[in-house]
């Protein structure tokens, strides 16, 4: 399946948003995450059924103003 | 003493963490400031880099409130994912909402902003927004729920300190019980003291501190500058004059003669 990672195309055979973190070496890395624009809470990510074009969005804290 | 929802703070400077040239200068600095809120930002994280993480031990390791924003959200809709998703990352939920309208000078989208805010303070975060000196703007956010307002100096980054001096000073009148604080723009200590002379409760700044030749010397110019101009506006300053007033007694002065009084 290929989804839109962090504004890059990317091939995956996870099936939920849980799978893709691990499968991304995030599982108990500081992220947060959005699938198509809206939020997705680190306890739903498991019950988040990726599909085929799904932007997803995993972010980290960063230096800000 | 600075109040922002109900949390008390010693210190009235507010200080980003972004464009340092290294985290240990980050970290002196922000030691120097006496800052007790820093901004922090949320990114796209690499799987190979991992940058976020260890930005986060260094976040930790700074023991200071943190404050994430919303920069770079361009809708209404961009600012709620990012704020849901700051939330979860760094477990508070204020945030510094930041609605950019034009990318060339970084100014608010107050339309984008007041309805981002509604829906965000209506969600239970405690919104800090960065607009400007706009009355009908302020009027809204506060209606919206908004306890605290950050109006800009000038253009983020742009170095130009208080471009609107007049409606920034008409703003602070016209809401005596709301904490005001400047940012952006800022970009000399004598900015940010004129700020607090005029009754500002805070002022947030980044750029000047971290580009500065030393940015830990400069945090701590800031924090002196800041509390200065606090102190000023406390103690309440003389109103300025056309003409001179001697400030020594005239009465008694050696060889005093009545026509040179005229």
């Amino acid at each position: 399946m290929q989804i839109l990672l962090n504004g890059e195309r990317f091939v995956t055979e996870a099936t939920s948003l849980d799978e893709l973190c691990a499968a991304l070496g995030f599982a108990d890395a500081k992220v947060a995450t959005a699938v198509n624009g809206s939020f997705v809470a680190a306890t739903a990510r498991g019950n988040t059924q990726l599909t085929e074009a799904d932007e997803v969005e995993i972010v980290a804290p960063r230096q800000g103003g | 003493m600075l109040e922002l929802y109900g949390t008390r703070f010693t210190s009235r400077m507010l200080l980003g963490t972004a464009g340092y040239a290294s985290p240990d200068i980050l970290r002196q600095a922000v030691e120097a400031s006496g800052a007790e809120i820093v901004t922090v930002s949320l990114r796209r994280e690499s799987a190979r880099a991992r940058t976020g993480q260890g930005f986060w031990a260094l976040i930790e390791q700074l023991g200071r409130r943190v404050l994430p924003n919303t920069a770079g959200c361009h809708t209404a809709k961009e600012p709620i994912a990012t704020a849901q998703m700051a939330r979860e990352l760094f477990g508070t939920n204020w945030i510094k909402l930041e609605v950019i309208a034009n990318d060339d000078t970084l100014q608010p989208d107050l339309f984008g902003l007041v309805e981002a805010a509604g829906v965000l303070c209506a969600e239970g975060f405690a919104v800090l927004p960065y607009t400007t000196e706009d009355m009908s703007a302020a009027e809204r956010l506060i209606a919206a729920g908004c306890e605290v307002l950050m109006p800009w100096g000038s253009p983020i980054g742009s170095a130009r300190g208080l471009a609107n001096r007049s409606a920034l000073q008409t703003l602070r009148a016209y809401f005596p019980d709301t904490p005001l604080i400047v940012d952006a723009g800022i970009g000399a200590p004598s900015h940010a003291a004129e700020a607090m002379e005029m009754g500002y409760d805070g002022v947030l700044l980044n750029t000047a501190v971290a580009k500065a030749g030393d940015p830990v010397k400069m945090a701590e110019g800031f924090a002196s500058a800041i509390k200065a101009g606090r102190l000023a506006y406390e103690a309440g300053m003389i109103e300025p004059r056309d003409m001179a007033s001697p400030s020594t007694p005239l009465a008694g002065t050696p060889f005093f003669k009545i026509d040179h009084a005229s």
